[in-house]
């Protein structure tokens, strides 16, 4: 059980959580713009590329 | 083809093919050394079982709201792109070694040579063959449902998988060899540029954004993600020594 639980985070996570950490908040982030009526796209272009950069200069 | 099939078609096509080659190698190295009719049973074994993902959880994705489906597989792709990307960004700036098929080869091949001999079906031969290729192609099978789920075409993303899968091995019993020179980390660059685009996209989507232009945003964002992620590579480059090729 353990072993599999492992293995799907591997999978999913990888090497680097903070990745997918971002990743998800950046969603959240454009979800809450989205949500007060403004336009949100314009979150997830930079934020993503702060977070890759932030993680290959580690 | 409409300009998003023919995106679907390419992103699912590379990351297939780079996906193959790996298991490949693994496969040519146990059946080579040892025994390729357990090697190729393995093969089939995990085929089958892959496939029956794909035609279980195919059709179940159809049904789930599309707004829904964007969110999560767009939050998935996005992760599994970035890391690609991150990983490829390293690798072209010299910070990580490269991926190197012919010292796999000659790895799995030693520890093929060093396991025990088996009479009939040879399970070494088997498991190593089934689990490379259930391995690798898990992130293919999740790769082609999600391409193909969000933009209800999932034959599409198979035929293209298929195709992929297809070249690789015509090619590897051509040159009778692991695919070393195969451009690995290039088309390791692209597949991840182009799921962290669609990653962004689909999931910015599913929260609830529009993007100007709808999909006409897609070359632009792929455009900005490649240029940020070259920018990186010169950036992590200063002053770095090359590392050299290494076997994973």
């Amino acid at each position: 059980m353990r072993a599999a639980a492992l293995g799907v985070w591997e999978f999913v996570v990888g090497d680097d959580w903070r990745l997918a950490l971002g990743a998800v908040a950046m969603l959240g982030a454009t979800a809450l713009v989205a949500a007060v009526g403004l336009p949100a796209w314009w979150v997830g272009p930079p934020a993503t590329i702060s977070i890759l950069y932030w993680s290959v200069r580690r | 083809m409409s300009a998003p099939e023919v995106s679907l078609a390419i992103s699912v096509f590379l990351a297939t093919a780079v996906e193959a080659v790996e298991a490949f190698t693994i496969v040519l190295a146990v059946g080579s050394t040892r025994d390729w009719s357990s090697a190729l049973l393995g093969v089939g074994v995990a085929t089958l079982v892959l496939a029956c993902l794909v035609a279980a959880l195919g059709p179940a994705l159809t049904v789930i709201p599309i707004g829904v489906l964007r969110l999560v597989v767009g939050g998935l792709l996005l992760i599994f792109g970035l890391q690609w990307l991150r990983k490829a960004i390293l690798r072209a700036a010299g910070a990580k070694a490269l991926h190197d098929e012919a010292a796999i080869y000659q790895r799995e091949a030693a520890a093929a040579r060093d396991a025990a001999p088996a009479g009939g079906v040879d399970a070494y031969s088997f498991a190593i063959s089934f689990k490379a290729v259930l391995l690798e192609g898990l992130e293919v099978a999740f790769i082609v449902l999600t391409f193909g789920a969000n933009q209800d075409d999932i034959p599409l993303a198979a035929l293209a998988a298929g195709v992929a899968i297809l070249a690789v091995v015509l090619a590897g019993l051509a040159a009778r060899a692991p695919l070393a020179r195969v451009p690995e980390n290039s088309m390791k660059f692209a597949v991840g540029v182009l799921l962290t685009t669609f990653g962004i996209f689909w999931g910015a989507e599913g929260a609830g954004a529009s993007w100007p232009g709808g999909e006409a945003a897609l070359p632009v964002l792929a455009l900005l993600i490649l240029g940020a992620a070259w920018l990186m590579v010169r950036d992590l480059r200063g002053g770095r020594p090359r590392l050299a090729a290494a076997p994973s």
